[in-house]
Formats: C-alpha cells, structure tokens, sequence
C-alpha cells in the first residue's frame, strides 16, 4: 500500500501538461466530498422548506427573512442549500454503484479467466450481451420495471455498469496468470480465491482504478440524468438532476435555477474525468 | 472474406438472442410482468384477463419460447395505453431520432476530427493546450445542462434560435450540438492520439526526408492510416448517441424516439419502452458488426489475417 500512496505523491507532484495543476482538481473534489459530508452544518436554510412568498427570488435576494444567496425555485426553498444537499445524493450514489459494480465485474472477471470452461464462456457472453445495450436505456428499462428511487437507481447503476470492470479483469487476469509467482503460488497449494484475491488482484488493480475513475464520472452523470428524467431520486430529495429539470421548464423566468446545480455538475465530472485521465497517462506512459 | 464475416455475423445473431433473453429476464425481475403491461386503472378480474390472453400463466418455458417467436415473427405487441401496434408507435418517431443523430454526428466529425488532427500535428504549440481544455470541458459536460444553457443564451436572451420543438433547420441546430459534443470530444480525443502514433512511425520519416510537404503528408498518409481507430469508436459513438438522445430530446422537446421512451415510462407503457431497448441493442449490435466489415475493407491486412 505504501508503494501506491508513493505512486500517487509523484503523480500529484508533477504540474500537468495543460498547465493547470491537478491539485486544484483535486481540490474541488475534496471540497465536494466535505460539503456533501457535513451538508447539515454547512448549509444555511433547510433544503425542503418552502415559502411560498420567496418562489423565484433571484440570486442576492431576500424573502420573509431567508437571504437567497444563489436564489429561490419554485416552492421558494433556499437553492444554495438544495445543491449541497444535492452533492451528497450524487456523491453517494456514485460511491456505493461504484463500488457494488466493482465488486461484482472484478469477481466475475476474475473467476470467468482464471476457472475457464462453461464459467469463462457464460460471464463473458453475458458482458457482450450487457454492453451491446446502450446503458442509458438499460438503466430506463430497469428503472420501468423497478421503480425510481436512492437504492433502486444505486442497483440498477450496478447491474448496468459491471460488465465494463468484468471485461478489464478477466483481459488483465488472463495476462497475469501465467506469471511464474502465480504458478509458484497454485503449485504451493493455494485455492483459486487465495490466488485472485491476494495474489492476481494487487497486480491488476491499477487499470481497474483507472477504469472506476471514469465511471464515477458517468455515474454522477447517470444518475443527474435519470433525476432529470425523473426515474431517479424522488422529490421532495434534493438532487442536481431534479434541480436541472425544474430550471429547464424556468428557463426564460428564473435562469439560476438550471446554473448553479449544473455548473456544480459539471464541476464534479470535470474533476472527476481529469484525475482519471492523469491516471491512466501516468500508469501508461506511452500515451503522452 | 467469406470465413471472417460469416463468424461475425454468427456473433452478432447470438449477441441478438442473448439480448432479447436479458430483456424478458429484466421483465420478471419484480414477478408477475402482469403489471407493467396492464393499464393503471385496469381491476383485478381485467388483470387476469390480460394474464390468461398473454398467456402469462404458463410455464416459464413456454412463455419464452412463445416470446421469441413473436420477436422473430418481428410482433413486439400492442401498446395497450395507446392501442396502438408498438411497431407503429416506433416507427412514427423513428425519423426524428435519426435527424437529430445524423446532425449530433456531423457536428462530432466536421469538429472533433480536425480537431484532433491539428491538436496533433501542433503539439508543441501554446493554443493547443487551449484546445485541450476545450475538449476535456466538452467530454464533461452533461448535456442536459449544456442544452439548458443553449436554450437561455441562443433561445431566450438573443432569440436566434427556438428554443425547443421542431418542424425547421433551425430547430435541429440546438439539439445536434448539445447531443453531438462529447462524441466531437470523443472523435478529437481518438483523432489525436492516432495521429500521433502514426506520426512516429517509420514511413512519415521517409516520407519528410524524400521533401513531402505538411499538407501532401496529411492528406496522402495520415488520414487514410489513423482511420482505423476512428472507426472502430463510430460504432461506439452511434449507439452512444441513441442513449444520449433520450435526454437531449426531452430537453429539447424533440418528438424522437427518446422523447417517446421517458412518455412510455411516465405512462408505464412497458411494451413500448422494451421495443426501444430491443431496437437500441439491435442498431448497436448492426452497427458494430458494420464497423468490422468497413474496417477490413480499409485494411486489407485485417483480411488476411482472418484467413490464417
């Protein structure tokens, strides 16, 4: 692990080629990441309150007592306070499909190259089948059938997205086994879940990182997406997608609605992509 | 050719199957699918009768079976909100989608191509760092918000534009641009990189040693080799598009196919949302299949190494 943080010091250390640092992305990161943490202490107002003498009162305004920093919607509720409660609801529907798409595309993976056989052929036509869907409408179909909502957008993201971590393992697994430490390790006895797990996984977990990096972007944007849609999160839950589809219909009205949840967005994916993409330049330096 | 197309195409007739198992799987996922194709008002005693006459009260076995059959026969059933056949309801929104890809394609490839083309021949140069950033902002853009922004900017504030529906040239200006962005990222992004693996290779050496001029090498060399990459992601790209109308649309009002799938879901239309997905999976599967005949018929050597 050591070795990793080291790793990822020298990365960080070295300016990027736009110029422009990676800590600053970093930086916005982070900084969602703790106002999505401590959104109840940071935020001013309550994020479902409504006010119906404050409805969509522009930025720098004030209402009955509530100063409207980045403006009011359409129930008069404070906007400010709707998007740092909308950065949890993205954040942490990303973590958690993230991770369970993870969790289930690696293992699957994993097992799909190194067993072989009827296990190899069924994981891998399944990955071919999941991916010749196009996601969004994978993620529709499924959300149809479901129901919206936090835990079902959470699962249907992971059953949509694991195959594209199942394709990486399994490629990256197949190149690893025939290393001598891992016949040294199965000649020594270990059972398969020994050798994936502590023994294959450390080495091929670099592409994989670099591989859920992009996908945390597009799940922050899957799931604005599905709000804006509104199959994702439900209302009265703040959430910048559900925000977005208010402005949208605001438009020519009351232009802060759409702005600021959107720039929040975009600022996250934008973070997001580029920390991703230095990855993969430092772990494949060729394609500098 | 014979042996490397027809085991593509025999791949491509599986992936088709293996989807439409995954779609009537995803339909069982809660039970009874009794209930996604029924009206919301319909009773218990109408609920059973629907369950009887779609045969949904057999054996899981038979109800696939009979399932592939209908989809073979190319009957994707009624819509039973509409009472309309689903093949109908598609096809009537189906021209729209297409517009609206051909022009999000258009403004990818006559943007992003040259783009990335110049990005790569002047690497060194301090606007193309500039440009970079224009195409890392592009990719991460989500387009229902680079929509919304249009629809102020060129629709409400200047008035150029209208701001949503169609029925002109300039409605579909709006909507291509919005959907067509992060594919022109795409395409900049792969356009780049190819031609800078093209650019350390042996022959454009030679070819600059014999006195060939910038412009002779791009337009006589680079182009026709960096191609490959550049294909093989349009197959992606397409599809993407699809997935990516569903929003642009809505943003838009676009009566497409996208705009029909959230309308479908919103009035739990299941028949009509799961012949969109069937047809998605299908255009993507074709197209990909597509992309590996154009790719050998680009490159010859692909061709012949299929016969080895």
């Amino acid at each position: 692990m050591s070795a990793l943080t080291s790793k990822l010091k020298v990365m960080f250390r070295r300016p990027a080629r736009g110029g422009v640092p990676v800590g600053l992305f970093v930086l916005v990161l982070v900084t969602l990441v703790v106002v999505a943490i401590l959104a109840p202490l940071i935020a001013p107002y309550d994020p479902n309150t409504q006010n119906l003498l404050g409805r969509l009162k522009p930025p720098g305004s004030e209402a009955r007592g509530v100063y409207y920093l980045l403006g009011s919607d359409e129930l008069g509720r404070d906007l400010l306070s709707r998007a740092i409660y909308g950065a949890r609801v993205s954040l942490a529907v990303a973590v958690l499909s993230v991770l369970l798409s993870g969790a289930v595309g690696i293992t699957l993976g994993m097992l799909a190259s190194y067993l072989g056989g009827w296990v190899e052929v069924v994981v891998m036509r399944l990955v071919d089948i999941f991916l010749s869907i196009p996601a969004i409408l994978l993620a529709i179909i499924m959300v149809a059938v479901l129901g919206p909502g936090f835990v079902n957008v959470v699962l249907v993201l992971a059953l949509t997205r694991w195959p594209r971590y199942a394709r990486v393992a399994y490629g990256q697994t197949l190149a690893v086994s025939s290393q001598p430490f891992v016949r040294l390790a199965k000649a020594m006895g270990a059972g398969p879940f020994h050798v994936l797990f502590l023994h294959i996984l450390p080495n091929i977990i670099a592409p994989l990182a670099v591989v859920a990096t992009l996908e945390f972007g597009l799940m922050i944007l899957f799931e604005a997406g599905l709000s804006f849609l509104g199959m994702g999160v439900q209302p009265p839950t703040a959430s910048w997608g559900a925000m977005l589809s208010v402005g949208r219909n605001y438009v020519s009205s009351a232009w802060w609605i759409a702005t600021f949840p959107g720039l929040c967005l975009f600022l996250l994916v934008l973070s997001v992509n580029l920390l991703g993409d230095r990855l993969s330049e430092y772990l494949n330096p060729k394609s500098r | 050719m014979p042996v490397f197309l027809l085991q593509r195409f025999g791949q491509a007739l599986v992936a088709i199957f293996g989807v439409m198992t995954l779609v009537f799987f995803i339909q069982r996922l809660t039970g009874d699918p009794t209930y996604l194709l029924v009206p919301e008002t319909a009773t218990q005693a109408d609920i059973e009768a629907m369950r009887r006459s779609l045969g949904l009260d057999q054996p899981l076995l038979v109800q696939y079976a009979n399932y592939l059959w209908d989809m073979l026969r190319m009957d994707f059933g009624r819509s039973y909100v509409q009472n309309i056949a689903v093949v109908e309801i598609i096809a009537s929104r189906l021209p729209y989608t297409v517009q609206l890809a051909s022009g999000a394609l258009l403004v990818a490839f006559v943007i992003g191509l040259p783009l990335g083309l110049a990005m790569a021949i002047w690497r060194k140069h301090p606007l193309t760092n500039a440009l970079m950033g224009f195409v890392l902002g592009a990719q991460s853009m989500p387009t229902f918000w680079s929509g919304i922004l249009m629809i102020m900017i060129f629709g409400v504030w200047l008035g150029w534009l209208p701001p949503s529906g169609s029925g002109s040239f300039a409605h579909l200006i709006m909507p291509s641009i919005a959907l067509g962005l992060l594919s022109m990222a795409t395409y900049a992004r792969i356009a780049r990189s190819a031609v800078i693996d093209e650019l350390s290779k042996d022959y454009v050496r030679s070819a600059r040693a014999r006195g060939v001029g910038t412009g002779r090498l791009v337009t006589r060399h680079l182009i026709r080799n960096s191609l490959i990459p550049v294909i093989s992601i349009s197959a992606l790209e397409i599809s993407q598009l699809l997935a990516g109308a569903v929003i642009v649309e809505t943003v838009f009002a676009w009566p497409g196919l996208g705009q029909l799938t959230v309308q479908s879901v919103q009035s739990r239309d299941f028949v009509v949302v799961q012949g969109i997905v069937l047809l998605g999976a299908f255009v993507t599967i074709s197209v990909n299949l597509l992309a590996d005949i154009l790719y050998s018929v680009v490159d010859p050597r692909i061709r012949k190494g299929s016969r080895a």
